[in-house]
């Protein structure tokens, strides 16, 4: 399928979603539907970096708070509307990811993780010492009733994050199939075979991270709107990474889908257990069905599909089914005992 | 014919340990070069520092006419310097198809042809072909035997249309009738033009295949020349067999 015919198919989801919500006629799921919408936006954009390249990243909440913190900046200031908001915090965190790649991205596996960490706890600390945005105070932010045509101004918002998220699918699909998707998975695969082939892996990798940064950030940039009022220690909250992985995870890493279905079900477990329970379910239920999912289905849904699939019809053979055993990382070039002559 | 690899005076150490001490070597183009010695002599080292893979010291690698010393493993890949691993190194979650496409795509392409997807397929079927891997084209790497694998590794090198292949111990555990495929293979790109250096420990391969013969013995050139007068050279002896 061509990007234009797949744009197309996701607005007129998005629309029928948008649709039903309306015609319930209650405007919290509008609240609920936002939140999941930027769990979509969150798990395609890490699993850009994490999925397609292999490198984890821990820092979401970090290009999240930037994202939110660069808005509350210029509410300060002089509000603007929301989408030139959402184009300013995806800049702004672009800029910032593209940084961090270059700082952190010759490290690997758990110690990239660990520097992404840091990214966020040093934005964090920035942001608790800089007295224009509230400090440790936090920020409100008042949002305005109604906005026209959309009514209320939560199903303006809503619909912002729902774009947003087409076009995080969008891109996340369009890097998969390119050209750049191919040497990202030559990556996650073996970093020197992929140099011996003729890939720029730093190059591609900061690619990777500039857009996740830039994706995560731009869901950030409404969040001040949507919460009412601003706490960089929920804003930057580890809770975002955690979901963030979980749901790629849980969905299945190698494809744009697997993020999607992560988030829409995590997404809306969560938003149901904290009407019906309380909020505080919301990270148990995470860990429970990681658990659940590392034993049962390490490959996610999409790779319990995959294995349905190839029961089905035996010579079927995806071209990125990946199993977690053939991904163990290949023993050292230089470590093996020849046969002296 | 003019050099097409010359190494000066390259030097490499791992903390104080000197694992390439002063190595000199010119390869000309068109050359089949035999390299052995003893296990950690210090070849793969060599290749690694040739390719990009690790920095040496001390001294400098000129390819093809130009100094190469800094630059990035896939820029030299780019050049034309092309290598394949000891053990081989395969995409695991990319199809045999796939492994192959990825230098195309990074390494030919990114010299300047631009072609259609449909002409890129046809090439990595015509190079799976090459090394008889054509009816797995759709598999995955682990469902490869290890000499498939190797194949694999070389198809690969090849696919970067390389001026200068080295193999890295294409053979080691492979049995006879394996091997002479894999000499067939080297010996054939040889022939299109291809300068191949090839690392291997077994002997018959190597004799077999080199033209020229170099050896590397606690990271120092000991021996160079005719394959059958470097085995002669009593040092050669000495660090093979002991006194």
């Amino acid at each position: 399928m061509r990007t234009i015919p797949f744009l197309i198919i996701c607005l007129a989801v998005g629309a029928a979603v948008f649709a039903g919500a309306i015609a319930s006629g209650n405007d919290y799921l509008f609240f609920a539907g936002y939140v999941v919408m930027q769990y979509i936006v969150l798990a395609t954009a890490w699993n850009i970096l994490g999925g397609y390249c292999g490198y984890v990243n821990f820092g979401t909440a970090g290009f999240f708070g930037i994202g939110a913190y660069v808005t509350v900046a210029i509410h300060q200031w002089h509000p603007l509307p929301i989408p030139l908001l959402v184009l300013i915090g995806g800049v702004v965190s672009a800029v910032i990811g593209y940084g961090m790649g270059y700082l952190t991205l010759r490290l690997r596996g758990a110690f990239f993780a660990i520097a992404t960490l840091a990214l966020a706890v040093v934005l964090e600390t920035l942001v608790v010492n800089w007295d224009y945005v509230g400090g440790s105070r936090g920020a409100y932010i008042v949002r305005p009733e109604a906005i026209a045509p959309f009514g209320s101004y939560i199903r303006y918002m809503f619909m912002i994050m729902m774009l947003l998220a087409v076009a995080a699918l969008t891109v996340a699909r369009l890097v998969e199939r390119s050209r750049l998707g191919y040497g990202l998975a030559t990556i996650r695969d073996d970093e020197l075979a992929a140099e011996a082939a003729g890939v720029p892996t730093l190059r591609l990798k900061l690619i990777a991270t500039t857009i996740s940064g830039a994706l995560m950030g731009m869901a950030g940039a409404p969040f001040p709107y949507y919460i009412g009022y601003l706490q960089p220690d929920s804003t930057f909250g580890f809770d975002y990474a955690v979901n963030a992985i979980a749901m790629s995870l849980i969905g299945g890493t190698t494809s744009w889908v697997g993020p999607l279905i992560g988030a829409v079900l995590l997404g809306s477990l969560q938003q149901l257990a904290t009407v019906t329970i309380s909020s505080a379910v919301n990270l148990l239920i995470v860990g429970l069905l990681l658990v659940f999912f590392v034993i049962v289905a390490p490959n996610g849904i999409l790779g319990l599909i995959h294995k349905y699939w190839q029961h089905k019809s035996d010579d079927f053979v995806g071209r990125r089914r990946v199993d977690l055993e053939a991904a163990a990382p290949a023993p050292a070039a230089d470590g093996a005992p020849g046969a002296p002559p | 014919m003019s050099d097409l690899l010359e190494v000066a005076n390259l030097g490499k150490r791992f903390g104080g340990f000197v694992a390439l001490d002063n190595i000199a070597l010119s390869v000309r183009a068109g050359e089949r070069l035999g390299l052995i010695g003893p296990n950690g002599s210090g070849k793969s080292t060599l290749v690694n520092c040739i390719c990009g893979t690790l920095r040496n010291e001390q001294g400098s690698v000129r390819f093809d006419g130009r100094v190469i010393d800094g630059l990035p493993a896939h820029r030299r890949t780019r050049l034309g310097l092309a290598r394949s691993f000891q053990l081989p190194r395969p995409f695991v979650s990319l199809s045999l198809m796939d492994n192959v496409r990825i230098p195309l795509l990074y390494t030919v392409e990114a010299r300047g042809a631009h072609r259609a997807g449909a002409a890129i397929d046809d090439h990595c079927h015509r190079l799976l072909r090459e090394v008889g891997l054509e009816a797995k084209a759709r598999a995955l790497p682990r469902d490869l035997t290890q000499v498939e694998m190797r194949k694999l590794e070389l198809a690969r090198a090849m696919a970067a249309e390389p001026k200068l292949l080295i193999a890295d111990e294409a053979m080691a555990g492979l049995t006879h009738s394996e091997i002479e495929d894999i000499l067939a293979l080297l010996v054939r790109l040889n022939e299109q033009g291809v300068t191949v250096i090839l690392i291997e420990h077994i002997m018959r391969a190597v004799m077999s295949f080199s033209r020229r013969l170099v050896v590397l013995v606690s990271g120092r050139k000991i021996a160079d020349g005719l394959p059958e007068e470097v085995m002669r050279d009593p040092e050669v002896e000495r660090a093979y067999l002991g006194q």
